[in-house]
């Protein structure tokens, strides 16, 4: 059932094993040991993009990596990632009970790939689906997960922000199997090019269901993704209503191709929705141009966007922190400077 | 449907806004890098309850107020693990309507980790027969958010993270919506299950001052960990804590040419 691309990939693997007596003999040996377990998301059949960060984490590491999906009709998402280069294989589980990724029978799939696949660390995005999903399958495996990492200083120790960002940790870990979940603005995605992995089914438990997937409402937009977009333009509770919102905001993210965001206060006030929302509980963006619009810069906003390129601030309030932070700041009127700087954007 | 006994845990954290209102965005306390590059600076720092954790309380006392569960509610128990100080927040969430709370004295600077944390909830519930947990989604000094799905594995009961609203139905089900990456999802399960808040599932209420007096006298039981089993091993070594590089802001300009200008001298647009 394997390609022959694949099992000459499994030849070279079995090849390159140090021989037993070196394992003992020098850390280098127990580098060639460490082995890595990359979770990816797919939805309807398509592989989340964004989720080859896990993949790309496993390549600083170092160590063999697979990689790891499971759904219904998950053929061409296993084949589409077996493309990323330097993975080995792809783990894959074709099967509709994982196919909304519920916890529940999700974890105990992971658990049992992981004990046959013998892996020293799991890897996954922080994301709504790894952050559900991974500490559960740590309790399971008795390890102490290490959740959002911005950076990997070696095998066992791992960088990641505290405290909204206001402090960033260094963290050693003692587990044999490490669960990590990492920021995705820190690790670009793998790109899906040049590698041959071979794709091997998994080990499916075939738990019983406890637990049942409803029903979802996802916004649908044809702008940029908020978390991968390369501007981000964001309004606050400045804004004043959701119609103003929409007739501010939007207009002048279409003027600049960008994605939208919001500070809490707006979510919080109804101008816009929760899954926009930027910071320490919202979602953590790093783009090119972050455009704070109407936003004072509290600091639980501040840490989902202070590791953006360049930002810039409109705000009427001239003692407003963000000005602190931002590169550029103009003191007016939203209401007058928005639809000006959109208009400019236009004609430019 | 069985009657609810509803375990809440809670955390005293540092207080990131001086207004309890997160809606408020005035003064913020800042939390400082000790010297020492361990930890953050905590003495003489304003604490509080981790905000997710008054959603985990508000919710428990609506279901019993708003009678949303057919069994009812007999039964709504804070439990914090932490220095004798984190009883000022099992107070807090009694005047908002807990019934009783179990402080698990640590001591200061002992911290857990999340999967302490969820051993030592799972050998509460299993003591206080709780058929509900509602956690916070995390906590906002560590934010792991770890401990109500390490609990729910721990505990082999089903999960549903980051609620935004809770619904309960016919023999024991529950039904709740999610936020997720892009929206909200709905998930069903039944009973025993663990739940986390996110900030859209409601408002918390503030404590009223008779209520404040009122739980004075409400009951709090002091254990240890050994008295649930539980051991402070940690599997994480802290190496360092440094401060973030500050990013300097690079002043204002004068009109939106100037804005739009400045954004091309620093290629942005």
């Amino acid at each position: 059932m394997f390609s022959v691309a694949a099992r000459r990939t499994a030849l070279r693997a079995t090849s390159a094993l140090p021989p037993a007596n070196s394992v003992f003999s020098s850390s280098s040996a127990l580098r060639r040991l460490l082995s890595s377990l990359a979770i990816l998301e797919q939805r309807d059949g398509k592989l989340n993009h964004g989720s080859l960060s896990a993949i790309t984490a496993a390549q600083k590491l170092g160590g063999t990596i697979h990689g790891f999906v499971a759904g219904e009709g998950i053929k061409a998402v296993a084949e589409e990632a077996a493309k990323v280069a330097g993975v080995e294989k792809i783990i894959a589980v074709d099967n509709a009970a994982y196919e909304k990724g519920l916890a529940e029978n999700y974890a105990p799939l992971l658990v049992e790939n992981i004990k046959k696949g013998g892996y020293t660390h799991i890897i996954a995005g922080h994301t709504a689906f790894g952050k559900n999903l991974m500490p559960r399958v740590a309790a399971l495996l008795d390890s102490q997960q290490i959740s959002d990492i911005t950076a990997i200083e070696s095998e066992n120790t791992f960088v990641r922000p505290i405290y909204a960002g206001n402090a960033i940790a260094t963290v050693e870990s003692s587990d044999a199997i490490k669960f990590i979940t990492i920021r995705g603005t820190a690790f670009a995605a793998a790109e899906v090019a040049g590698g041959s992995a071979m794709v091997e089914d998994g080990v499916d438990p075939k738990g019983e269901l406890t637990s049942e997937w409803v029903s979802e409402d996802l916004a649908k937009s044809d702008r940029p993704d908020l978390a991968t977009a390369s501007k981000v333009v964001s309004g606050g509770r400045g804004l004043k209503s959701k119609e103003e919102f929409d007739r501010v905001m939007l207009t002048l993210a279409d003027s600049l191709g960008a994605a939208v965001g919001a500070s809490r206060a707006a979510v919080d006030s109804g101008y816009a929705d929760n899954s926009l929302q930027v910071g320490q509980t919202g979602k953590v963006v790093a783009p090119q141009l972050y455009m704070a619009v109407g936003i004072s810069g509290a600091i639980q906003h501040l840490a989902g966007m202070k590791d953006s390129k360049v930002i810039a601030a409109i705000n009427k309030d001239g003692d407003a922190p963000i000005f602190q932070v931002a590169d550029v700041g103009l003191v007016g009127d939203l209401f007058e400077k928005v639809p000006e700087l959109t208009e400019k954007l236009k004609s430019a | 449907m069985s009657a609810l006994r509803i375990l809440v845990p809670i955390k005293r954290v540092i207080d990131y806004a001086v207004c309890v209102n997160w809606a408020f965005y005035g003064l913020m306390v800042k939390p400082r890098v000790n010297k020492a590059q361990t930890g953050v600076e905590t003495a003489g720092v304003k604490h509080s309850m981790n905000p997710f954790d008054e959603l985990s309380i508000e919710e428990s006392v609506r279901i019993r107020e708003k009678k949303t569960a057919p069994g009812g509610v007999e039964d709504i128990c804070v439990i914090s693990a932490g220095p004798p100080k984190a009883q000022d927040v099992l107070r807090t969430a009694m005047a908002m309507g807990a019934d009783r709370a179990i402080h698990v004295e640590v001591k200061e600077g002992d911290d857990l980790e999340p999967l302490a944390v969820a051993k030592m909830l799972r050998a509460a519930v299993d003591k206080e027969k709780s058929n509900l947990v509602i956690l916070g989604k995390q906590s906002i000094d560590d934010d792991a958010a770890q401990t109500g799905q390490m609990l729910a594995g721990l505990l082999g009961w089903p999960q549903a993270t980051q609620a935004s609203q809770v619904k309960f139905g016919e023999g024991d089900s529950v039904l709740v919506t999610k936020e997720v990456d892009g929206g909200v999802e709905t998930v069903k399960a039944k009973l025993p299950m663990v739940i986390t808040t996110d900030l859209r599932l409601n408002e918390p209420r503030y404590a009223s001052l008779p209520n404040i007096m009122k739980a004075k006298k409400k009951p709090l039981l002091k254990m240890s960990l050994s008295d649930l089993g539980v051991a402070n091993e940690r599997r994480l070594k802290i190496v360092k804590v440094i401060e973030p590089a500050p990013r300097q802001g690079g002043g204002k300009v004068e009109d939106v040419d100037g804005l739009i200008s400045k954004l091309k001298e620093l290629g942005a647009l």
